[in-house]
């Protein structure tokens, strides 16, 4: 069960990341980062705000706009020892450099009977919400989960985008941290209430799988990550109001993938809402509600999912709206479950 | 140089041998004890020998599907490479890469079975290089049907601007499976491609190993002392199919011809009794090579299977371990927005 972490200090969920980056990167010489924009603009989504002007251009690159190139190169550096950060702008973008990151990063180690490692991170943004269309707004937290050989982090808040970070760039493993662009506390972009969290100045590490428990509750089990999170937590809320009391857990990665937690709650609540932002056919739904039907079929009294429709994002906003699940949509599936 | 042609030539003969065992009459490329594509580069010895002879253990080979002669020249233990393409638990991947999947770490040593994707790597490990200070310098081999790919030319363009320590070699065989050169390509001489990045650019119009060694003594050279990389294109003659099964019912049979008219090796034994070796040398060094071979051939095929279980294992260095009862080192929270 998680516990409250004090801390005065509040920080955006990307100032939590570049804190454990940079230091990372001062603790240890073979970290570097690179990646479009990383190091003049700092990250097209701040995730890397700051870093040059502490680092230099020789630690924080900026590279030409050719994934294949650049986070093939990173597999390589990662193969080699070092521990690379590399960034993809938008996860939207993996097609130009799947080979890159599915032949190369994520089997190496396989193929090799484990006598390769590749200890590198792959940051990339996610996420809808602001109307850019099909082609910058997916999260597509399912089409990497799905590849094995990857550990896949999401995480939801300030403080656990850090500890999450810590442990990405330390694990010896190929890790895609996925941050959503609405969590990251851009002026250009307002966050919920929520991703914006104390965190201690000092580094700490958060283990991956392990899911968090946002909310206790004894109705309904809501499983769900990134900014779902908090649209949860919003919904638990207003159903807070009707006298049922949902549980919100935050997955937090998805490989590994802390299914105990999950059971467990299934297994008090008998009802399961697993909300994504990703596609619904194949997905992340699909995986929890399979995996709760395995293990805790006898407990399971009724099960929702909430996701994409197998829609491409759509521009408009109205339509936008339609098709990404809201709080209003979260708390009408626990009703509907109960 | 010969002793590397030679081991390579004789050992894709054995494992020719090998792989039509149980293939025969009917092809199934299943059956036998050499399961999956084959894909054998008679023909290519000179550039694997003549580059990777300027290579040290520290410097990084990545190769393409067709990697036997220039993980040969590079050192890659060859018993544990033999006991990988025969799919053997101590294969150099314990069965699980086969022979487009090579890795040695000893020797810096790797493979990807698609088109021009050890291209970036290889960036990578020269710019591994570089950050640290070190001279060791990085070789990606591809064939010349892999010019058009992005991975190469986004490589060339990464290498350039940042002055890598990085060798590409373009074994030119003239066919990209069955597509002859001049139609993918109106470029004859590849290395020209270096131009439009800026970067050194050198072609060996033919599959001499000493003429391939001098242009990768340049180049190799260029690389260790900080000056930047250098695509190298090498004449090579595929003596072969594409893969081991391929009928090259597109090939017309001059080619074949001529290709089989002209080999590195015997030319460089030619060479070599020019310079005065004696012929008894030679054939010890093909000897030598032989034995090694064959001895390395019956090593891997007596090597056991992999336990089936095992297929569950290696897919990362530290397996997560999903839950444990554990508490987390520092617990999470606080982030909920709930409080």
């Amino acid at each position: 069960m998680a516990q409250t972490q004090v801390s005065e200090r509040e920080l955006t969920m990307s100032r939590a990341m570049v804190e454990a980056v940079a230091h990372e990167m001062r603790e240890n010489e073979e970290v570097f980062l690179m990646g479009e924009d990383v190091a003049d603009y700092g990250g097209i989504f701040s995730s890397t705000d700051g870093l040059r002007e502490e680092f230099g251009y020789d630690r924080v690159m900026d590279v030409p706009i050719a994934e294949t190139s650049y986070i093939g190169a990173g597999v390589g550096a990662a193969q080699a020892g070092m521990r690379p950060i590399v960034e993809l702008m938008f996860v939207d973008f993996f097609g130009v450099a799947m080979d890159q990151i599915y032949n190369n990063m994520a089997k190496n180690t396989y193929m090799s009977g484990g006598s390769v490692s590749v200890p590198m991170v792959l940051t990339t943004a996610v996420g809808g919400t602001y109307n850019d269309a099909a082609q910058h707004s997916q999260t597509l937290y399912g089409t990497f989960a799905h590849l094995p050989g990857m550990k896949v982090v999401v995480p939801s808040t300030a403080y656990d985008a850090k500890g999450l970070m810590h442990n990405a760039i330390r694990d010896d493993d190929p890790v895609v941290y996925m941050f959503h662009k609405r969590l990251m506390g851009l002026g250009w972009m307002p966050a919920p209430d929520g991703p914006k969290t104390g965190v201690p100045e000092e580094e700490y590490t958060i283990p991956f799988g392990v899911a968090d428990v946002k909310r206790e509750g004894a109705d309904a089990t809501v499983v769900t990550l990134g900014l779902h999170v908090h649209r949860a937590l919003e919904a638990a809320e207003a159903l807070a109001e009707d006298g049922i009391d949902a549980e919100v857990i935050d997955l937090r990665t998805l490989t590994p993938l802390d299914t105990e937690t999950v059971l467990e709650s299934v297994r008090k609540t008998g009802r399961l809402v697993v909300v994504d932002e990703d596609y619904r056919s194949y997905g992340v739904t699909g995986e929890i509600v399979a995996t709760a039907a395995e293990d805790a079929l006898a407990d399971l009294e009724a099960v929702r999912r909430l996701a994409l429709p197998d829609v491409p994002i759509p521009y408009s906003r109205p339509l936008e709206n339609e098709v990404l699940p809201g709080a209003d949509d979260i708390a009408a599936a626990v009703r509907d479950v109960q | 140089m010969y002793e590397d042609m030679v081991t390579a030539r004789y050992y894709e003969e054995r494992l020719q041998e090998e792989y039509l065992e149980g293939k025969q009459p009917a092809f199934d490329i299943s059956a036998g004890p050499i399961p999956g594509e084959l894909h054998l580069a008679a023909g290519h010895e000179a550039s694997g020998a003549g580059v990777c002879i300027h290579l040290r253990d520290d410097d990084t080979v990545t190769a393409p599907h067709r990697p036997h002669h220039v993980a040969i020249a590079k050192g890659v233990d060859l018993k544990r490479m033999t006991a990988e393409i025969f799919g053997r638990e101590t294969g150099l991947g314990k069965g699980k890469g086969g022979h487009m999947h090579l890795f040695d770490p000893d020797v810096n040593f790797a493979c990807s079975g698609i088109i021009a994707q050890g291209c970036p790597p290889a960036v990578g490990a020269a710019l591994a290089a570089k950050k640290r200070n070190t001279d060791s310098v990085a070789v990606a081999f591809l064939g010349e049907g892999a010019i058009d790919q992005g991975g190469f030319l986004e490589s060339l363009n990464f290498a350039s601007v940042h002055d890598l320590p990085v060798v590409f070699v373009v074994e030119d065989n003239d066919w990209a499976i069955s597509m002859p050169k001049e139609r993918i390509t109106d470029v004859e001489d590849g290395s020209r491609r270096a131009e439009g990045f800026d970067m050194h650019g050198a072609r060996v119009d033919h599959d001499d190993a000493c003429d391939v060694y001098e242009a990768a003594e340049e180049a190799v050279g260029r690389a260790r002392d900080g000056n930047g990389p250098t695509l190298l294109e090498v004449q090579v003659h595929r003596r072969m199919g594409h893969f081991m099964g391929d009928a090259e019912g597109y090939r017309p049979d001059a080619d074949v011809e001529r290709h089989q008219a002209r080999d590195s090796i015997e030319r460089l034994a030619a060479d070599l009794r020019g310079d005065g070796v004696d012929e008894a040398d030679l054939e010890a060094i093909r000897s030598d090579a032989e034995t090694r071979v064959d001895e390395a051939i019956e090593w891997a095929k007596e090597q056991p299977e992999p336990d089936p279980e095992a297929a569950h294992e290696d897919a990362f260095t530290n397996p997560p371990n999903g839950v444990t009862e554990e508490e987390p080192a520092i617990a999470a929270g606080d982030g909920g927005g709930d409080d």
